[in-house]
């Protein structure tokens, strides 16, 4: 149980129980789970007392972060204005048709692929914009989508032999 | 305290002074504009989300009164056409973003939106509506949330958070999506904070959060079945709660025409839930002077507030060997009753027992499984306050205008011990007037224990009987119920016994009873119990009737058949991490 929590109570550690710390210290919770698992957000209430309904305020208030698991890899769909106009719709319904997500998935079943849809990445000459992992893909198209994805896909396979 | 003026604000033309005022809203209305808002409650901290308290101040622009601290000089209009306009689309906005169909709503009547769309003459809303749906949320047994309702407001969260301490509910996610919720979006039912108080509901200005009122169609149905048998024994602070839904002045007491209102709904026996508050007295403070003999776990603390008892298990379990392990008066009443029906030939099941009770957290309390027997509750139903006044109004009957009429004998006799109890303070008084005869009985009947009664949040008494002295506390509210218990495990205050309600004023102020706004109504309710306490009995003791129980229906004070009935155990709910 303690094992569980053992790299949570280090970063709280780090920052002092300092309930003012709240949102670094989610920020480096989540990099370890890469989301924020239930009983760990409950743990750091419990640890900077302060409510779990306070840990969930902020959690859910900012988009960067989890609640629910991610995937290995995270696909960001840049739908600020200027991608927006240059058809990052036709993006996110290309990776969504390519990795079979419906409706509000945003994980495959895998657990290998998360789809985000954020505002915008800064990168607005380069539009429209995909970022996959920490790799930034400019003027991006349906069909390089698909291949960016299967790159990942086969990269794995070889990892996995 | 000397009131100090400092200085004048000119409203609409009329020279206010300041008197120490928290900010220009109260001055607004102390000049006799009653503006009605959302978010300002005089208790809590200032929170300007609501934003229907505008004015406009001379060289300041259009202002939420409510964030704005009076200052000499400062010339405030309420009722240009610029202010009337922002005021009246904040309202639309509000009206558009939720679900506000009246005649489908329990708050109707009660709901402060729909007051001011009334007072305004709103009767179109020009922006699209974004919610028309119910989310109901009655997972609770104490209370029903429906977010669909909810005008972010947040009174429930700072109620939650500031007066009781514990931030069980909390805003939730952003912009269009934000809401009011439980840690991790659960049902109410499912969250491991809340205690069923709910005071939240009783600073909801709309229907929002309200108490639970589904067992009333199961109360109904027990009332018509041919095989039942229904009794019915109201709270002490019922009586001085009811009266004001039907326009009686607050703190009148109306337990006569309350009883002849419960016979008209059809209920067979009608007592007084007071009969087994000095029940409880006289096992609670018995239980007392032998943990007091024998130095055993003290300070004790009082058990008959369920929502103190949920809290003390869920946030400070180490706290739990000190509470009395006298069930509350609730809890007593159902066993009593069946007990009596079952040696008079009755069985069990056939007796539903209806209690009224001025409290959410009751109809948690009665639905713990540690008070069944055999599947069959010690209580059947718990119907607040305000659910008595819906049974009333839907039956048809004048409340105003009834007869007084008697509670039946033996379960509706009282002494004035039993009665104070709905206010805070009033148990630790009538404990101390039990133990004073019971340790001394030459002691003089009569001696009234002034500093219990509410007057500041934290009081003490010491009784002194020979060379014992006992020290009492009292509290009311969670928040200053932690911090008396965080000073008493620091060893910087010492008692013998504290007494724990957790609403604010005590069971007067419940969240089962009408909804107030500051101090002054439920002050007028404690008065109206002390009042009726005048003309009664002085001790529980003198409860013939509940003495006369023991022998019968009961074996001795504290005896096993008593400790079967009457007593009960706690266990720790707090999340271990």
């Amino acid at each position: 149980m303690t094992e569980k929590f053992a790299p949570t109570d280090k970063i709280l550690e780090a920052h002092g129980y300092d309930a003012a710390k709240l949102i670094p210290i989610l920020q480096q919770v989540q990099e370890v789970y890469r989301y924020l698992p239930e009983d760990v957000m409950r743990h750091i209430a419990d640890k900077l007392n302060i409510s779990p309904a306070k840990v969930f305020g902020v959690a859910t208030f900012f988009a960067h972060f989890a609640i629910t698991p991610k995937g290995k890899h995270v696909i960001k769909v840049c739908n600020g204005t200027a991608c927006h106009v240059k058809g990052s719709a036709n993006l996110i319904s290309a990776v969504k048709t390519k990795l079979k997500l419906t409706g509000n998935k945003e994980t495959t079943d895998d657990g290998m692929f998360t789809l985000e849809c954020v505002s915008c990445l800064g990168a607005c000459g380069l539009a429209p914009v995909m970022v996959i992992d920490e790799t930034v893909h400019g003027q991006c198209t349906p069909e390089l989508v698909s291949k960016y994805i299967d790159e990942v896909i086969a990269a794995e396979a070889k990892n996995a032999k | 305290m000397e009131k100090k003026e400092l200085g004048f604000v000119t409203i609409e033309g009329k020279k206010v002074a300041i008197e120490g005022e928290r900010n220009l809203l109260e001055l607004v209305r102390k000049a006799g504009f009653n503006m009605v808002t959302f978010c300002y409650q005089p208790e809590l901290e200032i929170f300007g989300a609501c934003r229907l308290c505008l004015a406009e101040v001379e060289g300041m622009g259009i202002l939420a009164t409510c964030t704005v601290k009076p200052k000499d000089g400062m010339v405030v209009h309420i009722n240009t056409d610029e202010v009337r306009k922002l005021r009246r689309m904040n309202l639309e906005l509000l009206l558009a973003s939720g679900n506000h169909e009246c005649t489908l709503c329990g708050k109707s009547g009660n709901c402060k939106l729909q007051k001011l769309a009334k007072d305004m003459g709103i009767t179109d809303i020009r922006f699209k509506r974004k919610v028309t749906t119910s989310h109901l949320d009655s997972t609770s047994a104490a209370l029903v949330r429906d977010s669909s309702k909810c005008i972010l407001c947040g009174n429930c969260v700072r109620t939650c958070n500031e007066v009781q301490g514990i931030g069980a509910i909390d805003f939730a996610f952003r912009g269009y999506k934000a809401k009011i919720t439980t840690a991790f979006n659960k049902d109410m039912g499912e969250s491991k904070e809340c205690v069923s108080c709910g005071q939240c509901a009783r600073v909801c200005p709309v229907g929002a959060l309200m108490p639970n009122h589904q067992e009333i169609e199961l109360v109904q149905k027990a009332i018509n079945n041919p095989d039942k048998k229904v009794a019915v024994h109201i709270a002490p602070a019922v009586r001085v709660g009811l009266g004001e839904i039907f326009g009686i002045k607050p703190g009148i007491p109306v337990d006569g025409k309350i009883a002849a209102a419960l016979r008209m709904l059809g209920f067979d026996y009608v007592y007084d839930t007071s009969f087994a508050a000095d029940l409880t007295i006289v096992e609670e403070a018995s239980e007392f002077i032998r943990r007091f003999t024998e130095k055993d776990h003290l300070p004790q603390l009082t058990s008959c507030c369920p929502a103190w008892v949920n809290y003390v298990e869920k946030f400070v379990p180490e706290f739990i060997p000190n509470l009395s392990s006298a069930r509350s008066p609730m809890q007593m009443m159902g066993p009593v009753l069946k007990a009596d029906f079952e040696q008079k030939g009755g069985k069990r099941e056939d007796l539903v027992v209806v209690a009224i009770m001025p409290c959410t957290a009751k109809k948690m309390e009665a639905k713990l499984d540690k008070f069944y027997v055999d599947q069959n509750p010690d209580t059947d139903h718990v119907v607040t306050t305000t659910g008595l006044a819906n049974m009333i109004k839907a039956a048809g009957i004048d409340f105003a205008n009834l007869p007084d009429e008697e509670f039946d004998a033996p379960f509706g006799t009282k002494t004035g011990g039993g009665v104070i109890f709905g206010a805070s303070g009033g148990v630790m008084e009538a404990a101390l007037r039990f133990a004073a005869a019971a340790l001394n009985p030459k002691a003089k009947d009569g001696v009234i224990f002034e500093s219990l009664r509410e007057t500041k949040e934290f009081r003490e008494a010491e009784l002194k009987v020979g060379d014992i002295k006992v020290r009492v506390a009292v509290t009311s509210g969670l928040r200053n119920a932690r911090k008396l218990l965080e000073d008493v495990k620091a060893g910087k205050a010492h008692y013998d016994f504290i007494e724990v309600m957790s609403c604010p004023g005590g069971c007067v102020a419940g969240a089962g009873q009408p909804q107030y706004e500051g101090w002054k109504i439920r002050k007028e309710r404690a008065k109206g119990l002390y009042a009726e306490d005048a003309k009664l009995d002085y001790k529980s003791q003198d409860n013939k009737d509940v003495m006369a129980l023991y022998g019968k229906v009961l074996d001795k004070i504290g005896g096993p058949v008593a400790h079967k009935l009457l007593h009960t155990h706690y266990k720790s709910q707090k999340e271990q991490n």
